[in-house]
């Protein structure tokens, strides 16, 4: 049985689609079957980061509106065969998204694969709700500033009582907290929450730290998911957070402050 | 780090203020949470009320939802201000 991921924040621009696309196509990389569900109506924006937005033929309000199987609204990844997008539509109806269609389309992706990975929207509106509402597992994206980490806890307060595991009173979701835009440098002048402080006020186990990179506007600048990219640190990150997300254990990197070697810093990095 | 950094007098680092402020702010609201949803609106209504007779900020009165067994307990605190600011 397929296990239902929201990868999820509050907050806006904290890098939960860029998190969405890397963990959708690392599980995919390690072999799993994936499918990635854009969540944001209306802001349709996974395809872009997926680098598949010409492609986009159906979308989701597609299917639940029976205008196309579900088949045919799947976008196969271009690098993955056992890699399928399913786009936002754009839509500005707000109610586009029910909770039985959401479930239907769910159920059948569950039959189909062994992830499903739900992008979802900003905020605590509809479509955020759907996005968490099936979901097993939840991938808390939260950047080291007051605002995100405020959010993040909302959020999680949201799903502890509004999700469907909480309504049906089984066994909550599991979290986990991603750190993204880390920097160790800005930690040890003071002017960052460190991932201990951010441990500490939201009581949650971290999945990753994903490092402050350039490389990560690049990989969205080219439509592939920063993952691919082994030599980029974040790219690094997020595979190291894959492999915990499948249980294996592996040293958090990117903590610590970069050691320059003497070329570098004159030459610049 | 530049020359002039070391001349420079070191601001209190803000993350060490951004962690105070969140542990405050997140008990706060996981203290709200769980509650039912017309807590905040009676804890207006309350207010309105009171302001009626005493003049009387928001932060002045406390409404708490507390477990006792298998009994809610709702506790209500007022900070009324001192003599002869009645209206």
């Amino acid at each position: 049985m397929a296990e239902i991921i929201v990868v999820t924040s509050g907050k806006g621009g904290v890098g939960k689609t860029t998190t969405s696309a890397s963990i959708a196509t690392g599980l995919a990389q390690r072999g799993k079957r994936v499918a990635v569900v854009d969540f944001d109506v209306g802001l349709r924006n996974l395809d872009l980061i997926m680098g598949c937005e010409r492609r986009v033929v159906y979308d989701f309000v597609n299917v639940i509106q029976g205008e196309c199987t579900l088949k045919q609204a799947l976008i196969k990844d271009k690098r993955h065969e056992n890699l399928f997008i399913l786009a936002a539509s754009q839509t500005r109806d707000k109610d586009a998204l029910t909770v039985e269609g959401v479930e239907k389309v769910l159920n059948e992706l569950k039959n189909d694969f062994d992830y499903v990975v739900c992008d979802s929207p900003a905020g605590i509106e509809r479509g955020a709700h759907l996005a968490m509402y099936f979901a097993d597992r939840a991938i808390v994206v939260v950047n080291p500033e007051v605002s995100s980490v405020r959010d993040s806890d909302r959020v999680l307060g949201i799903m502890a009582s509004k999700s469907r595991r909480a309504e049906q009173g089984s066994e909550g979701i599991s979290e986990h907290l991603l750190v993204t835009r880390y920097s160790p440098k800005r930690v040890a002048e003071g002017d960052m929450l460190s991932i201990a402080d951010i441990e500490e006020i939201l009581g949650l186990p971290i999945l990753g730290i994903i490092p402050e990179s350039e490389l990560v506007l690049q990989s969205s600048n080219a439509g592939v998911p920063v993952i691919l990219d082994d030599k980029a640190p974040a790219g690094q990150a997020y595979a190291d957070a894959v492999a915990r997300l499948l249980g294996e254990e592996r040293p958090m990197r990117f903590v610590e402050i970069e050691k320059q070697g003497l070329i570098k810093r004159l030459f610049g990095g | 780090m530049g020359l002039m950094d070391l001349f420079r007098k070191r601001k209190p680092a803000s993350a060490a203020v951004a962690k105070e402020r969140l542990l405050i702010l997140v008990a706060q609201e996981r203290a709200q949470r769980g509650g039912p949803d017309y807590l905040p609106v009676m804890q207006r209504e309350i207010l309105e009320v009171i302001r009626k007779y005493v003049q009387i900020n928001n932060e002045d009165v406390q409404v708490r939802l507390d477990k006792d067994g298998d009994q809610d307990v709702l506790e209500l605190n007022v900070v009324l201000p001192e003599s002869g600011t009645e209206r």
